[in-house]
């Protein structure tokens, strides 16, 4: 092994000696607030992305509208150039959707007669939603036009204030991890103070004394990056295990997915890289104290 | 080895250590600086490794003018001489042996390598048999050995001693002197900074007398 190596290798490993259980939980807790929230975002977007993609437009049609003038009604929605598909729900049809859905078919039962409408379903072309809804609405026969992407980009913008609030608070949350790394190599360099001088005065260069400290902020990071990562991962476990039921009920298999290797191992970096930084601040400040008296 | 012409080092504050002190020690010699506390004894010394460096004149160290060395060059030097502090500068919380390690642990040594060199450094200072124990455990003339055998254990060509038998007895402040005399039979240069006037005639060696900043 060449001595470079090895001097590499005692660093590291003098750094996993000192590394703080308590000081990389710590930092796991911090980081698994973002990262856990990154993951509940990146579910929430893909339930909101889903309806957001195909912008549909409910047409429904005044109750005493002919079948015949229905059907007109569709082929002048279909030479629309604004609508990519139309879909006619002609109210029997409907009427059996709604029985489908769970304890609905008693009260269907209990009114008698159909109090649906016939309807049609538009997906519009992007972008053409909401002009598009307020044409229809004014086309003979149409009762009432309701845009279902409105709720889905309220949810996008939801999400989107979201993301910002978890940038915010990844950036917080990033300082304090610098922080405290900046800390822990403090003490660390107060405790091995007298090491310090006394390796300096017998030929220790400057490298090999910052050496181990970089080494233990970098583990330190990264060490409570795995925590955030499995804190989050327990989490989400725990939490799919309500939204199943949940989601069940809606016929639906959502669950929050976990963070995917490339976020994990992002995490895991990040952490590390801030670790450094920490780690750096600290021994560029402290060390120069040292040498100064 | 070691070349002092005109040095002179003041200190921040106006207190002047050095006036003007010039000497040569050839490679192989042994030679004492004397004088009274306060005399400038210990500056002297620390220009030689550039823990100080001279408000003037030029310090030569195997060739190099340790006055002019980049900062980044200092361990270099410093790992070519052994220095044997006042105050032995032991670390207290790990083993004598550990003690002896911690030169090695710089350069990178094989650990098997450093351990054989460590422990032969011990031997020679006699304490072999105690490398498990605390320095804290040891006597003031076995702290001052196991300080000699941390400064020989990179096998310096240059050793110097600085008030190394201060506090001892005259029995253990022998043996401490003799070991430096025994580095210098095989080659390596030594120079001691010492008070004691009468210890030093016994060796009859070359004495550098320092009074109020100067040879005299």
């Amino acid at each position: 092994m060449s001595a470079w190596l090895r001097l590499h290798r005692q660093a590291f490993l003098a750094a996993l000696r000192r590394l703080g259980t308590l000081n990389a939980l710590v930092i796991g807790v911090a980081l698994s607030l973002p990262a856990g929230g990154y993951a509940l975002l990146e579910g929430l977007r893909a339930v909101a992305g889903r309806f957001a993609l195909d912008a549909q437009v409910s047409v429904f049609l005044r109750a005493d509208l002919k079948r015949a003038d229905a059907e007109a009604l569709g082929s002048t929605l279909r030479a629309d150039r604004r609508i990519a598909s139309v879909r006619f729900v002609p109210r029997e049809e409907a009427l059996k959707e709604l029985a489908a859905v769970q304890g609905m078919s008693e009260v269907i039962g209990a009114l008698g007669q159909n109090p649906l409408p016939d309807a049609f379903v538009v997906s519009s072309k992007p972008n053409t939603l909401e002009a598009l809804a307020a044409d229809l609405g004014k086309l003979p026969g149409v009762a009432h036009v309701q845009a279902d992407a409105a709720w889905a980009r309220r949810l996008v913008a939801l999400a989107g204030i979201g993301r910002v609030a978890l940038w915010l608070l990844s950036a917080l949350l990033g300082l304090g991890l610098v922080a405290v790394t900046f800390n822990t190599i403090r003490l660390q360099i107060l405790t091995q103070r007298e090491e310090i001088e006394v390796s300096k005065l017998i030929g220790a260069t400057d490298a090999f004394i910052r050496r181990p400290f970089y080494y233990l902020g970098v583990v330190q990071g990264a060490a409570g990056g795995i925590a955030a990562i499995a804190i989050v991962a327990a989490g989400l476990a725990l939490l799919n295990r309500e939204v199943a039921v949940l989601a069940d009920s809606y016929g639906s298999t959502f669950r929050f997915a976990f963070l995917d290797a490339g976020d994990a191992f992002a995490v895991v970096l990040f952490a590390g890289l801030l670790g450094w930084l920490g780690a750096h601040l600290s021994v560029t400040r402290h060390l120069r104290a040292i040498d100064a008296s | 080895m070691v070349s002092y012409s005109s040095v002179a080092k003041r200190y921040p504050g106006g207190q002047e250590a050095l006036k003007s002190v010039s000497f040569t020690l050839e490679p192989g010699e042994l030679a004492f600086i004397t004088g009274r506390s306060g005399a400038g004894k210990s500056t002297l010394l620390k220009l030689i490794p550039a823990i100080e460096r001279p408000s003037a004149g030029s310090v030569i160290v195997n060739g190099q003018n340790v006055g002019a060395l980049k900062r980044a060059a200092i361990p270099y030097l410093r790992r070519n001489i052994g220095m044997v502090f006042q105050d032995q500068k032991l670390l207290y919380d790990r083993s004598v042996f550990d003690n002896v390690m911690l030169p090695l642990a710089f350069s990178g040594h094989a650990p098997r390598e450093a351990a054989r060199r460590a422990r032969a450094a011990l031997d020679k200072v006699g304490l072999l048999g105690r490398e498990r124990s605390n320095p804290i455990q040891l006597s003031g003339g076995e702290q001052q050995r196991l300080a000699i055998a941390r400064a020989v254990v990179n096998r310096p060509a240059l050793l110097i001693g600085d008030e190394p038998t201060a506090n001892l007895d005259a029995e253990s402040a022998a043996r401490i002197l003799d070991i430096f005399v025994e580095f210098n039979q095989v080659g390596v240069t030594v120079l001691i900074a010492t008070h004691d006037q009468a210890l030093v005639e016994r060796y009859g060696r070359k004495v550098l007398h320092l009074e109020a900043g100067r040879i005299a």
